[in-house]
This record gives structure tokens, sequence and C-alpha cells, in this order.
């Protein structure tokens, strides 16, 4: 009931002005995807609400930290190079829709956006997941180009089946570690 | 540890490599009693599965004592005596909750190569290239077993391991092949293809009520083994198959039929040369000759079930007979799960040995002996099993 209460209180702040978060158009990658988990919406918004989650199964983001209200302070690590920015959380209607945006200081412009709602059923929680990335521009901007890259639609494509793995089974399906050949 | 790894086309070497480890909550560690060669083997020892990479461990049908166990697995501990499904499955997606365990949503690491390849993710195998998640297999001293919580089934002492070591696989393979015809009583199989799967779909056939099974190979000693399990033989020769069937079966065709062989068929009617061919020139990358006599021969609104592996799109199948005669195709990796305990329990009631397959005994250092063996039918080699731990003899 406690996470409720707060939830609300962060619908309250929510911006009326905006529906959905986003990045200005035409930069960066953007990406989308609606997946299915086998667990009940309660407990996927819940996991999400808290984006200090996140790392457990987003590669590169290295800890999203809380400062109690609406605000999260997210360290992302690419090969050796680390970019920091703060972002707030602009809509948390609970079981419905989370959204998140950078603060405009920050070097990344970044977005996020979660709709949840039941699947029929009874086959758990449909997420529609939509991330936006885009640089600002200075010094971060091109040491962290390889954000940007090809491969970055992979990478969160990658980071979703983690986090499906790791809410329904409480784990994330691995080799890495495992035996071989000298190859 | 010692371990079968996979350098390419018909080379495969034994190698010393690290020891496996646990790697996550629900793993396990078996140290490997018996291990077997599969025919599905063949196909990445021929080259044929995409994304195999050098230095892959294979093997996916193997047993042992369960010496380690993560933090999360309550259902094993060390000392069980385990069979290790070839399947590996979470126990907790939609899929396996409906029992269909080789569909899982989670086990696969390279998910999304796997949902590139077939539009949605197929669960992770032991030994079986990365678009399955490149696990390494169980041709080895020892295997590291993920979601061992829902996998691995305890085997009774007086069960050998040689007549449980099939449950991995080949046992259920066929058992499955066969509980896809959907057999009636007075039903007639036909089954493609009389290596191991094809042996076990013989004598599940008849466990599960079929009146006949008649079984088609060019190996006679496959064809022999065949005749001891009850069924009535052909000697594959191009077109003979289709009139053949016809003729035994009062002109209406067999009710159901299995194509245990899958995409390495041989055949000498024209469309095989050409499937050859085509798949030499990597073309294709599947010989579906077996599969087009299948769907022919098969009498109207029977069932075709398809165990045998097939990787890529096929080329002139006869759909518009499939549709003409209202046929059933069913197929799928094995949902092994589902059958290790019915399975176990027909061993412990003596209603089948499923040693009698066993031809080869090895040790793990002649595996690659084996594969050519096995691939060259051989000295009669229609199974092999390998045994990690015994002292090699000298020559």
């Amino acid at each position: 009931m406690k996470m409720a209460a707060r939830d609300e209180d962060a619908a309250r702040m929510t911006r009326p002005r905006r529906v959905a978060a986003s990045v200005k158009g035409g930069r960066g990658v953007s990406f989308q995807k609606t997946i299915t988990v086998n667990r009940p919406v309660q407990e996927v918004f819940s996991f999400w609400r808290h984006l200090e989650n996140l790392p457990k199964f987003m590669k590169h983001v290295q800890s999203v930290t809380s400062n109690g209200g609406n605000i999260t302070h997210w360290i992302v690590k690419i090969d050796s190079t680390t970019v920091e920015w703060d972002a707030e959380t602009i809509e948390a209607r609970v079981n419905e829709v989370l959204s998140w945006q950078s603060l405009p200081a920050a070097e990344i412009d970044s977005a996020g956006s979660i709709w949840f709602r039941p699947a029929p059923g009874r086959r758990g929680t449909i997420l529609k997941v939509s991330l936006k990335y885009a640089p600002v521009g200075g010094k971060a901007t091109a040491k962290i180009a390889s954000l940007f890259g090809k491969d970055a639609n992979a990478a969160m494509e990658d980071d979703l089946f983690r986090f499906k793995s790791l809410i329904e089974t409480g784990e994330i399906p691995t080799t890495e570690g495992q035996p071989r050949g000298r190859g | 540890m010692k371990a079968l790894c996979w350098y390419g086309k018909h080379d495969v070497r034994v190698e010393k490599v690290p020891d496996p480890k646990i790697l996550n909550p629900h793993d396990a560690i078996v140290k490997i009693t018996t291990s077997a060669i599969c025919g599905s083997d063949l196909h990445l020892y021929d080259g044929l599965i995409p994304r195999l990479e050098k230095g892959d461990i294979l093997g996916h049908e193997f047993m042992g004592d369960v010496v380690e166990t993560g933090p999360e697995v309550r259902n094993l501990k060390a000392g069980d005596r385990v069979v290790v499904p070839f399947t590996i499955s979470c126990g907790q997606c939609f899929f396996c909750r409906r029992g269909m365990w080789s569909l899982c949503d989670n086990t696969n690491p390279n998910a999304r190569e796997s949902e590139t390849e077939t539009g949605y993710v197929c669960s992770g195998l032991y030994g079986y290239s990365h678009t399955y998640g490149g696990y390494a297999g169980g041709q080895a001293q020892y295997a590291r077993v993920p979601f061992a919580n829902i996998g691995p089934i305890k085997i009774p002492a007086d069960i050998p391991d040689e007549k449980a070591i099939f449950l991995s696989d080949i046992f259920p393979t066929g058992y499955m092949a066969a509980e896809n015809c959907d057999i009636k009583p007075g039903d007639t199989i036909a089954i493609w293809g009389c290596g191991p799967v094809g042996q076990f779909a013989i004598r599940s056939a008849f466990l599960l009520g079929a009146e006949r099974v008649i079984a088609i190979d060019d190996v006679p000693e496959r064809l022999e083994m065949a005749k001891e399990g009850g069924a009535e033989t052909i000697q594959a020769d191009g077109d003979i198959v289709f009139e053949g069937l016809k003729e035994m079966t009062g002109g209406m065709g067999p009710d159901g039929c299995i194509d245990a062989v899958g995409m390495e068929a041989h055949g000498s009617t024209l469309d095989a040369r050409v499937d050859r061919v085509k798949q030499a020139m990597k073309l294709s990358m599947d010989r579906p000759t077996v599969l087009r006599q299948a769907l022919r021969s098969c009498r109207k609104g029977g069932t075709v079930s398809v165990p045998g592996v097939y990787a890529g799109s096929l080329d002139k199948i006869p759909f518009g007979t499939v549709v003409a005669k209202g046929l059933t195709i069913r197929t799928g990796q094995t949902h092994v799960q589902r059958y290790l305990q019915p399975l176990l329990q027909k061993i412990q009631n003596d209603e089948i040995d499923p040693s009698f397959v066993i031809t080869h005994r090895l040790t793990l250092e002649n595996a690659p002996l084996g594969y050519k063996a096995f691939l060259k039918k051989a000295d009669k080699c229609i199974k092999v099993i390998l045994k990690p731990h015994a002292i090699q003899q000298s020559e």
C-alpha cells in the first residue's frame, strides 16, 4: 500500500504537457518492442517503478540511483567509457504507464516509456517498451558514439530478453564462463 | 576435464578443457557416467548446422552423478544419479507451463538471434549450435546443467545406465514421433529411417497400440533390428517405397508416417540427386527426399510426424498434396520433460529395454572414431555410447 501511495504522488507530479517521454526527432536511436511476460501486472510494474532495478538486466547500465523522489542518477558504461546523467520520472500511473526523461543539463538526451496491461487469458503482462537515446553534443558525445552505433538496437533487445528471463525465472541464461576447446 | 570439441566438417577432437562451474543459481554440475552420439550430431559433424563455432563441446545425451548444485536447486543434491534432458527448460514461462518444454522462452542466451532466425525464440539445447544457445555439451567428463531444478530426472539404483541414458533424447523423441501420429487401434504406421530414433519410434508405435509398423531403410542391419522390434520392412530404393506401402496397406496407405531421417536423406530418385547438388552448393540446407515420400504415401486424412531435424527452407514440398489429402503435419524438438516419468515407468515395468539399440561402447578418447563409424554406418554401427571416465586401454 505504501508503494501505491508513492506512485499516486508521482502521478500527481506528472507534467501534464507530456503524455510520453521523448527526445528530439531525427537523432540518436529509438527502440520499440512489445513483449508478454508470464507475471502479474502489479509485479511487473513494481519492478520497473524502481528504476534502480534496471541494471539487473540492462547490460550497459551500471547503476541507477534514486534521490527518493522523482530524480534518478544514471551511470552507463560502454567498453571503458562512462557517461552519467540525471533523469526525472515524469509519469507513473500505477500498473499502466511509466515514463522518464533526462534533465535539460544532461549530456545524453534520454527517455523511456513503458506501457503495461494485463494479457488476456491470464497470460501475465503485456509491456510496450519505448527507449530513446540521443547525444546532446560536446566532449562526451564523441566518446560515447558507440552507444548510438548499429548495435544499439540489438543491445536494447537483448536487455529486454534478459528482463523477461529474470522476472519469470529469477535468473538470466548465460554461457559466459563455460568450458570450450582452445578454438 | 576431457571433452569432445568440434573444429569443422568431420573434425572433432578430444581435448583437455577447464571443468565447468556453477554460473547461475539454478545450475548443477554433473559428473557424466554415460554419454552418447546422436544421429543429429552427424548433421553437426557434416558441417550442415549453421552457427557452430570452433571449440564447441558437443553432445546432448548424457547422464551421471550430481556433484554440485547452485543455491536455488532444491530438488537435487550431490550424489543423485540423473538423466539430463537435451532440451533446457525454465519451467516458468507460458510454454513450459503448457508442457511445450522445447519451446521455452527463457533458456536461450542467444534469444535475439534465435528470434531473428525463426520469428520466435526456441529453447536452449546442449551442444547444438549457438542458435540453440551455445551451451557446452555432454560428450565430456562433466557438464553444467542449467535450470537443474526443472530438467533432470533421478534414476533408481536398480536401473543401469544403459537402460536409462536414452531418456535424455532418442526414446522420448521416438515416442513423441509415434504419439504425434495419434495412433488408433488397427492403425498402420510407416517409419522412414531405422536409425536410433526410428527404432524407438517402431517400439513406441506398438506401445501406443499400432496394429502394424512398416519400417523403411537401406541398411540391412538396421532393418534387421526393426524386424526384431516387430516391424515389417521395405528395403528403400526410390519410388518402390510408395508402391510398396500402397501394396502392403491394401491400396489405402499408412495411417501415420514418421520421417525419422531429416535433412540428410539419401536416395537415388531425381529429386534426391538435385537436392544433393543444392546442399553441396549451399543453396539449400536440407535434402527433404523422405518428407516428400511420406507426404505422398500417407493415406488421406492421415498424419505425417517429423522428428527428423530440418534446418532451413525446403524445396519442392508437395503442399498441394497436403491440402488435397487433408494431411496433418506434426513436428518439433521433443518436449523431453513431458515423457521422462512415464517412460522411466515403462522401463521399470520391463515393457521396453532401451539398451537394445547400443552397438558400440567407446571411451571418450575414441569418440572421434565413433563419429566416423556412425556416419559411415561402418561395422554395423547403429548407436554409440561413451564412457567418459573409463580408463583408456592401451592399443
